[in-house]
């Protein structure tokens, strides 16, 4: 049994060459880092959003009801988005507006897939809050589309920041129309 | 402590403001083990290893959990369907508690058998029961949070134990529940005091270590060490030891998680809990059933709580009821007999508290709990004064390694 010359003495700490000993003992601890890894993962991705939250990710909106020049606010995840039924004025000055003037130019048909209804997440680019402009009586701001009290943001009839501190248009958020009448966000 | 050869002058500048590092260089390379334990030895580090996984889990389902009595069914059950993995952190959870009991009983039973509770290890002896204690009150009240039948119910019948306290019992009894029974109040304090306890139980394990490193390990043949021929260092020895002895709790623990989650539950407890509605047999949790079969065995209530509170601090006063110099049951051939009746009948407890409360089972409860305190109270104290025990080796090392095996 005296094959053990890689080793020479053992019991001593000159090993030159890497010996079994050291390959066990770098499998060792390697098996451990992987084992460490494994039962991290599941611990950190727990904290991902589960199953019911995921679920509440698509909403299917009815939109057959809102009348010409009215808006609805959805919740979809856990924010508003605003649904507006746009009437032929708000829609003409929306598509004639000089580019030049927005601070975040976009055209109004990258906006609206049908640019009678305007689909929007109701939160302000600035600091977050909920602009208004959705029920009847309530301040739009002087480009007719929405104000937001908080700071003083004046969004257009296309959702476009015009005046106000807000550096960005509201968002559109992902959506399809599923059937004239439903629309899915998300 | 000082002078280390730590190479790193980060590692320097910090151990010299902070000796973290040697101590845990103290405690594993210089500290001197004795080179006999076998495997009874490793249950300690698994206690440790559950206390951790325990702690892991549960502030991790704590993120998920409802405590409140309208939510706190559907969380668990949202923890098993909607989160990520929730099923499974659920499942390790709670058969990672039934396995920290049977690791800590088997450390207990090491303890009874070699004697580990004797002088100069008393204090370590009792800080392990505080330990113990400790965790059946953690159990307890982290078996309620699902809000089962068995949560409740178990709840109901072990807060009313108080009432048997004479005069003051019923209003602790209210103090206790925050109201006129089990209910929302009580989930909610439960809950809080369920995160709580097991820290204080680290606490207790960190002195119950100390008290360890104090005078070390006892060893199978329970003779104090007389030298280094007798130890050999804990790194990497033991620590090797012990990460495989991991391994194989991990495997056993991952064979309970995947394939029998369930099996040492109660299945009643996926019903939501049901004031008005009592389940047929309550019982609680397996490693609670002998002290349950303590519990019912005295027909008086009062008597069956005394007694039951009893049985566990008969094992704080252990160190003074066995007073016999020979450590070890190795050479103590009447107590080891004893032993084993000891162990056999606390099995046959554990099935009586499972067991309702009819006919033979009763009679079999009587003697069984008769017998524990028979053991503990008469037999040790009289085996110390009246045992032939055999001769003891001189040293650990002298039998295998004769004349050099002693110190010089």
């Amino acid at each position: 049994m005296a094959k053990s010359d890689t080793n020479k003495n053992p019991a001593k700490g000159d090993v030159q060459e890497p010996g079994r000993r050291d390959f066990i003992v770098v499998a060792t601890y390697a098996m451990a880092g992987l084992g460490a890894a494994a039962v991290a993962w599941p611990l950190i991705d727990q904290l991902n959003p589960a199953a019911d939250t995921l679920a509440l990710a698509n909403i299917e909106v009815d939109i057959s009801k809102i009348a010409v020049g009215q808006s609805i606010t959805v919740k979809w995840r856990g924010k508003p988005v605003f649904i507006r039924h746009r009437t032929a004025d708000e829609i003409a000055r929306a598509n004639d507006t000089n580019l030049d003037d927005l601070r975040d130019p976009q055209v109004d048909t990258a906006r609206a897939e049908k640019p009678e209804y305007l689909v929007l997440v109701g939160v302000c680019t600035h600091l977050g809050c909920v602009p208004l402009g959705q029920k009847t009586g309530e301040v739009r701001g002087d480009y007719d589309g929405w104000f937001c009290p908080c700071h003083g943001s004046h969004y257009d009839t296309s959702g476009r920041i015009r005046k106000g501190p807000a550096p960005t248009n509201l968002e559109v958020p992902p959506y399809s129309f599923l059937s004239d009448s439903v629309v899915r966000i998300g | 402590m000082s002078a280390n050869q730590f190479k790193s002058p980060v590692v320097r500048w910090i151990d010299h403001r902070l000796p973290v590092f040697s101590m845990l260089h103290h405690t594993a390379h210089d500290y001197p083990t004795p080179k006999n334990l076998n495997y009874m030895w490793n249950f300690g580090s698994l206690a440790g290893l559950s206390l951790a996984i325990m702690i892991v889990t549960g502030i991790v389902l704590a993120m998920s959990y409802t405590a409140h009595v309208d939510y706190a069914f559907d969380s668990v059950e949202r923890i098993m369907r909607d989160v990520n993995h929730g099923w499974m952190i659920r499942y390790i959870h709670m058969n990672t508690a039934s396995f920290f009991f049977i690791v800590v009983y088997l450390h207990m039973f090491r303890g009874l058998y070699y004697g580990s509770y004797k002088a100069p290890r008393e204090l370590l002896w009792m800080l392990g029961v505080v330990i113990f204690l400790l965790m059946m009150a953690t159990a307890f009240m982290g078996y309620v949070l699902p809000w089962g039948q068995m949560s409740f119910w178990g709840a109901t019948v072990i807060t009313n134990l108080f009432s048997a306290i004479p005069y003051v019992g019923e209003s602790i009894v209210t103090l206790l529940w925050g109201g006129f029974s089990v209910d929302n109040a009580t989930l909610n304090r439960f809950f809080s005091l369920h995160y709580l306890m097991p820290f204080i139980i680290a606490g207790f394990v960190v002195l119950h270590i100390v008290a360890l490193h104090r005078f070390g390990s006892n060893n199978p043949i329970g003779i104090d060490t007389k030298g280094p021929q007798d130890t050999i260092s804990f790194h990497p020895y033991y620590t090797i030891k012990d990460v495989f002895g991991i391994a194989v709790f991990l495997l056993l623990l991952a064979m309970a998680v995947f394939f029998f989650p369930n099996a040492m539950g109660h299945p009643d407890n996926y019903i939501p809990a049901d004031a008005l509605q009592t389940p047929a047999h309550i019982v609680p949790e397996w490693y609670f059933l002998p002290f349950y079969a303590i519990l019912r065995a005295v027909p008086d209530k009062l008597g069956g709580v005394l007694l039951m509170f009893g049985a566990i601090a008969v094992l704080f006063v252990l160190p003074w009821l066995d007073r016999s110099p020979v450590r070890s049951a190795r050479f103590r051939p009447l107590f080891r007999i004893f032993f084993w009746l000891f162990f056999v009948n606390a099995i046959a407890l554990g099935y009586l508290g499972g067991k309702p409360a009819e006919g033979i089972y009763v009679i079999l409860s009587r003697v069984a709990t008769a017998w524990y305190f028979l053991h503990f109270l008469a037999i040790l104290p009289l085996l110390s004064m009246f045992e032939t025990t055999k001769p003891l080796p001189k040293s650990i090392s002298e039998p295998v390694l004769g004349s050099s095996g002693r110190t010089a």
